[in-house]
């Protein structure tokens, strides 16, 4: 797989994560794989509940360690599993290596505190730098990220920033230790249209000049298709399709990808015509379907798919979907016409 | 589509006229102008998409147009008839005809109510149903229209997913047989295979029912897609209006060229290709708008006339109506 566009910096293999609550297991990861590559975005696409954040956060260990089970898996950087590691080692990864970019900016920085400490407080702790040359390298990452007047922004508390300013002072603060890889969950999801493009522009651009990898979780088709190189479509708590975004896009090979292309009103759709929704609702993580998640709701399913998980087919070197419809005994079906830019 | 755009004003008069409507806000001493000063009007079973970004006034503007606020300056018209002048049973009528429906279904739907009470309020306060049978028949009707069951109407709000809230404040909305729905935002809190869902059944609805709405949301794709004409507002002021289609085929104002170039479409060659309009900057503070053209602190075209020329709103070709400055001629 990693042979294609260089290695794999990340690699995340059968994870299986779980949650104990009032109401019973809530398996919210049930086996994803995918990799990272230096250098690239990976998307990861899914409606709420697909488990895509649960997956990031896990990549960071940052799900609440009370109620967390992990049911197995690994997810291996730099030759080791950080699921492993204790919590100790863990402290010179998450931030230095891997850092991460929350949806709502006003609510991943301390409001009490000004902008300008939350940086160099980064900056003392894990590069040992004196209070001069952190004050220095936070004026830096703010102009880095596109802030002007640095140094007096430097001095003011969250609040005098607007949403669009506050996600990247969130951004300069994951960038502070120069991170091999970027965990973005939302990022633009809280921000207007304008803005969005303010922050996705940054994302590229910094990508470019800094050789990150990122890993963008992202519930909207167009931001995917404007930033990302590949993509791992999520849905009950499994990746079911990856792939090129033009694979994905133009060639997708799971009901599901296509009821979710399918859904989405395009600019240049017809008017008179009623978008294709997908019935139904997303299974529920306490008591997950026995064989592939998305059966109840998916127009082709054959009595095989309630039974039992459908393996990979491989498409291409990149391109991979789980799903009965390509077992040789599956009948022919063919990918609805009204897809995005289906050619 | 077509027939809803061909009726409407052919038959005397529109459903709803908003003549110079404005809403300020008093913060502290200073007033902040949510809304100043806007003009349109709403046809008989058209739809109006209202479009912006956060602070726009948009919402404002629905919240007036049913009569949560009063407004600061300027009339509403429905039907003739100045909306905010109206009393007592007169004003209770207007309450029925104009319904809203919430952005967040888990906010605006009484979490200790049994989904057939919230649906039936309207029906009580109204008395439109005579005795319970009546009164539960209609809720059954309701519920099965919007494409939940009947059994549902004994149910809490938070047994159902966020879809199928949406679609229980659509059924209290309609409760009332209303003839104008402002829907604020109705789709944004759902993820896209339901948000298809909901907008097809508000579709659907407004072909049966002959309903007229006010759609307001920031997303451009899905405002498009529903909507007959479209606003697009900037800082309280509406900077351009004309039919869906014409508006994004052909954008005029600045703003609404920005807000276009920026919205990602989900296609990955077309957006290999685009070229963008990114905007510079923040939209600035209500409280102290840009004297002249609210736009020019962002606009890459602003010159220095712009600090003290209102731009003009006008018609500049059938139907397409245009804050105009110096860049449209």
């Amino acid at each position: 797989m990693a042979t294609v566009n260089g290695e794999a910096i990340l690699s995340v293999d059968d994870l299986r994560i779980s949650f104990s609550t009032y109401a019973g297991e809530v398996q919210a990861v049930r086996g994803a794989t995918f990799d990272l590559r230096r250098g690239e975005t990976l998307a990861i696409v899914g409606e709420s509940g697909s488990g895509k954040s649960v997956a990031a956060r896990s990549i960071m260990r940052l799900n609440p360690e009370s109620n967390t089970i992990v049911r197995g898996g690994e997810i291996i950087f730099e030759g080791e599993d950080l699921l492993k590691l204790s919590e100790k080692r863990m402290l010179d990864i998450r931030g230095p290596k891997i850092a991460m970019v929350f949806q709502d900016p006003m609510t991943s920085l301390d409001p009490t505190m000004r902008v300008g400490r939350q940086i160099i407080e980064s900056l003392k702790q894990h590069l040992g730098m004196s209070g001069r040359q952190a004050a220095e390298r936070a004026a830096e990452l703010l102009e880095l990220v596109g802030i002007p007047h640095a140094e007096a922004r430097l001095k003011q508390y969250p609040h005098q920033f607007s949403g669009g300013m506050r996600q990247r002072v969130v951004i300069a603060i994951a960038l502070a230790c120069d991170p091999q890889v970027l965990i973005a969950d939302e990022p633009t999801t809280a921000l207007d249209v304008t803005i969005q493009a303010q922050i996705l522009e940054l994302l590229r651009e910094l990508q470019e000049r800094l050789g990150m990898s990122i890993v963008l979780i992202t519930h909207d088709l167009g931001v995917v298709a404007s930033t990302a190189h590949r993509i791992a479509v999520m849905y009950g708590g499994k990746i079911i399709e990856t792939g090129t975004v033009r694979e994905i896009f133009y060639t997708p090979q799971m009901p599901y990808t296509w009821g979710l292309l399918a859904s989405i009103p395009l600019p240049t759709a017809d008017r008179s015509q009623d978008l294709i929704p997908i019935p139904g609702t997303p299974p529920d993580a306490t008591d997950p379907p026995k064989g592939c998640p998305f059966a109840a709701r998916c127009p082709y399913a054959m009595r095989i798919c309630e039974d039992e998980v459908p393996g990979y087919t491989t498409f291409s070197d990149e391109h991979r979907a789980a799903c009965w419809l390509h077992h040789q005994m599956a009948p022919n079906v063919e990918r609805p016409a009204r897809i995005t830019g289906a050619k | 589509m077509t027939e809803q755009t061909q009726n409407g004003s052919a038959n005397g008069r529109p459903l709803l006229e908003i003549k110079d409507l404005k809403k300020y806000f008093q913060v502290g001493r200073e007033s902040l102008k949510a809304v100043d000063g806007i003009t349109l009007e709403i046809n008989k079973g058209e739809t109006f998409g209202l479009v912006g970004e956060s602070g726009c006034g948009k919402s404002t503007a629905g919240r007036v147009l049913v009569r949560l606020y009063e407004p600061s300056g300027g009339e509403v018209l429905f039907g003739g008839k100045n909306i905010h002048e109206a009393k007592g049973d007169e004003g209770k009528v207007l309450n029925r005809k104009m319904q809203m429906v919430f952005q967040d279904p888990q906010a605006s739907l009484n979490p200790r109510m049994v989904v057939g009470d919230i649906v039936a309020e309207g029906i009580d306060i109204h008395g439109l149903a005579e005795g319970k049978k009546e009164r539960l028949d209609r809720v059954h009707e309701l519920l099965e229209t919007v494409g939940l069951s009947r059994e549902h109407a004994h149910r809490y709000p938070h047994e159902f997913s966020g879809g199928q809230r949406q679609r229980i404040g659509v059924a209290r909305a309609l409760a009332v047989d209303p003839d104008f729905i402002v829907a604020d935002e109705p789709v944004s809190a759902l993820d896209v295979s339901i948000q298809a869902q909901v907008i097809n059944l508000m579709k659907k609805l407004q072909r049966e029912r002959d309903l007229t709405y006010l759609f307001i949301s920031h997303d451009l794709s899905v405002v498009k897609y529903i909507s007959d004409r479209v606003g697009v507002m900037y800082l309280g002021v509406m900077v351009e209006m004309a039919p869906s289609e014409e508006l994004y085929a052909n954008p005029l104002h600045p703003y609404t060229q920005a807000l276009l170039s920026a919205v990602p479409i989900p296609d990955p060659d077309v957006e290999l290709e685009r070229e963008r309009m990114v905007l510079e900057g923040d939209v600035p503070s209500p409280v102290n708008p840009p004297s002249g053209c609210r736009f020019r602190t962002r606009c890459p075209y602003a010159t220095e006339a712009c600090g003290h020329e209102e731009p003009v709103w006008r018609e500049v070709s059938p139907e397409h109506w245009v804050a105009a400055c110096h860049c449209i001629t």
